[in-house]
């Protein structure tokens, strides 16, 4: 009944690796610079990694907005943005996986009559018109160096081929790892309230937690739709749609790869804060959209030819219907599974308890402000009384 | 093992160069020494451009194998391909060159020397140019249109030299016959038409490293 229920994340991780990789290892495929099973294989494993290493950070942004607490109601939030996604692409609509799972939350939170977490979602939804411009920033940026690279280091064509493809298969690596640390959030996020899994530990040396199982399934998801379903989009991505040259595909994939891991990664984020620089929320962000701002940015470098500024208007578009279709979808489906099987969809809240489960990092975040270290470790969940809950300075205070 | 490829690629592509140079070099002494009625000479030459024109194909067909079975370049691997049928296409052009002269034996009064000597030496200045464009194409396209213009620039003095040779030839009433008039031309547009081949490479080069430069 557990893997019934999770099949949904499952099925919207085998969609992200069928459709996602291609944003990776697209062009390197579709221009014969790397052999499919070459990128398939590298992707996958660089998936897998890192979405059990650092795959909590975005999920627990996603955590913030709604925490789904009922299985039944996970899976409805996972089946209803997969179908959004499926359905939206079927009308050829501009559609993110990370943008229709943030419309499900919301719809859950509605349905649920659960307050949804508005500085949150601010936060997300600025992120996905943030994200293409920095990917952007970074390609045109990648770009003129590499320009200036290889007009210094004078290579024979034939080097700069063997090169490229070595620098296809490690910045694919690169971006496969932040691929999976990003988006993993958007496959299993939403079951991380309600994971089955206990942890594993063996002595003192080896410890998987509940939540790391749970990534690590989604990670085997979305590596099989790679293995099973990536070819053919990969071919599409390489020949037809955006039509690149390996160098520009470097840099174009590169510039991806530091945005997902820019809004991916703890210690990144945790490093910049302890050395007072501005840090990225962690945010799942739609890595098609980053790879059409990254191609826009070597465009502009170029002089503003070829783009096509309707594609823009698409985009921003998307990020308004798909996460309202999302949650309408969401809302219609809840009703249509509490009411005709019965199904828990979500737990109502009792304030009577005396434990509620919250995240150490969600309190801490809250205390960034004060203090430049912020404790990472979002593995370890504490249980608060209710009233130390009212007080969070004195928690955190407790728990550096 | 990889960069072992890619060296054996670069040091086959050097050598399909330096025949296309030197099929230029022969067919310059093969010329010459047919004015100057060096028979033995001659026929060395011509020998040996046949040889090399036989070794060009070779190796030519040994880059594109090596190119599509490690499926390298594949960017650029059709151009690869091009460049080099096309600096082939000057190297059979200045064997035929020699061939039509071993076969016709044109006679070629001594008054004409000069100007045909200086037409095989402005033909021969095309393909150096653009043996050169072609190895800067390899190694660094941003600079390959200084060498480009080189070869624009001796296709053109080749064409003028042709040009003015054949005029010469047609107001000279010391020729009685057309017909010799007619052959006297006809082996000026053939050495003329080593320099247009090398203006084709050159044509297609500023294309390619257009392409290239990203």
């Amino acid at each position: 009944m557990i893997l019934f229920f999770l099949s949904s994340g499952l099925f919207l991780g085998w969609s992200l690796g069928a459709n996602d990789a291609a944003n990776i290892f697209g062009t390197a495929v579709g221009t014969k610079m790397v052999k499919f099973k070459t990128a398939a294989l590298v992707a996958s494993v660089f998936i897998i990694l890192g979405a059990v290493i650092s795959g909590a950070g975005a999920s627990h942004t996603l955590g913030k907005l709604g925490s789904v607490n009922a299985l039944g109601g996970a899976f409805m939030v996972a089946f209803s943005a997969g179908f959004t996604v499926f359905w939206m692409t079927k009308l050829q609509i501009p559609v993110s996986t990370s943008q229709a799972v943030v419309g499900a939350i919301v719809g859950w939170n509605f349905f649920s009559h659960t307050q949804t977490d508005y500085n949150s979602l601010i936060k997300i939804v600025s992120t996905w018109v943030f994200s293409p411009i920095l990917a952007a920033i970074f390609s045109s940026v990648l770009y003129l160096l590499l320009k200036f690279i290889l007009r210094h280091w004078k290579l024979s064509i034939f080097r700069l081929d063997v090169y490229t493809r070595i620098g296809l298969i490690v910045v694919g690596a690169f971006g496969a790892y932040s691929l999976g640390a990003n988006n993993i959030a958007n496959v299993m996020g939403v079951f991380v309230p309600v994971s089955p899994f206990p942890d594993i530990s063996i002595g003192n040396w080896f410890h998987i937690s509940s939540v790391q199982q749970l990534f690590f399934l989604g990670a085997i998801a979305i590596s099989i739709g790679v293995f099973t379903y990536s070819y053919k989009v990969m071919n599409t991505v390489g020949s037809g749609v955006v039509k690149l040259n390996p160098q520009s595909a470097l840099v174009v994939v590169l510039a991806e790869s530091l945005v997902l891991f820019l809004f991916a990664s703890s210690s990144l984020r945790n490093f910049l804060l302890s050395h007072n620089l501005p840090a990225f929320p962690l945010v799942p962000v739609s890595s098609s959209q980053l790879v059409i701002g990254a191609v826009i940015g070597i465009g502009l470098i170029q002089g503003g030819r070829n783009i096509k500024f309707n594609t823009l208007g698409k985009i921003a578009s998307g990020w308004v219907t798909t996460p309202i279709i999302a949650a309408v979808i969401t809302f219609v489906a809840l009703f249509f599974l509490k009411n005709t099987f019965d199904i828990e969809v979500y737990k109502e809240k009792n304030i009577s308890q005396s434990h509620q489960k919250i995240n150490v990092e969600y309190v801490m975040e809250e205390f960034s402000q004060n203090y430049k270290y912020i404790s990472n470790d979002t593995e370890y969940f504490c249980y608060l009384d209710e009233n130390k809950d009212r007080n969070k300075m004195n928690l955190f205070k407790g728990l550096k | 093992m990889i960069f072992k490829k890619t060296k054996s690629l670069e040091r086959q592509f050097n050598k399909f160069l330096n025949i296309t140079n030197e099929a230029g070099l022969l067919l310059l002494e093969g010329v010459k020494s047919y004015l100057d009625k060096d028979d033995k000479n001659f026929e060395y030459n011509l020998e040996k451009l046949t040889k090399l024109e036989v070794k060009a194909d070779s190796i030519r067909r040994e880059i594109e194998t090596e190119l599509y079975e490690k499926t390298l370049i594949p960017e650029s691997r059709g151009d690869i391909f091009d460049l080099l049928e096309n600096l082939d296409e000057i190297i059979n052009q200045a064997k035929e060159t020699l061939i039509e002269f071993s076969i016709e034996i044109p006679t070629i009064p001594n008054k004409y020397n000069t100007d045909y000597s200086k037409l095989v030496e402005y033909s021969i200045n095309a393909i150096n140019q653009v043996v050169k464009a072609s190895r800067r194409f390899i190694q660094d396209p941003s600079n390959v249109e200084h060498n480009i213009h080189k070869v624009y620039y001796w296709e053109k003095e080749a064409d003028r030299q042709s040009e003015q040779l054949k005029r010469k030839v047609f107001r000279d009433e010391s020729i009685e016959k057309l017909s010799m008039k007619f052959h006297l031309r006809y082996f000026a547009l053939h050495i003329d038409m080593v320099a247009d081949k090398a203006e084709d490479v050159a044509d297609k080069l500023s294309i390619y490293a257009i392409k290239r430069s990203i």
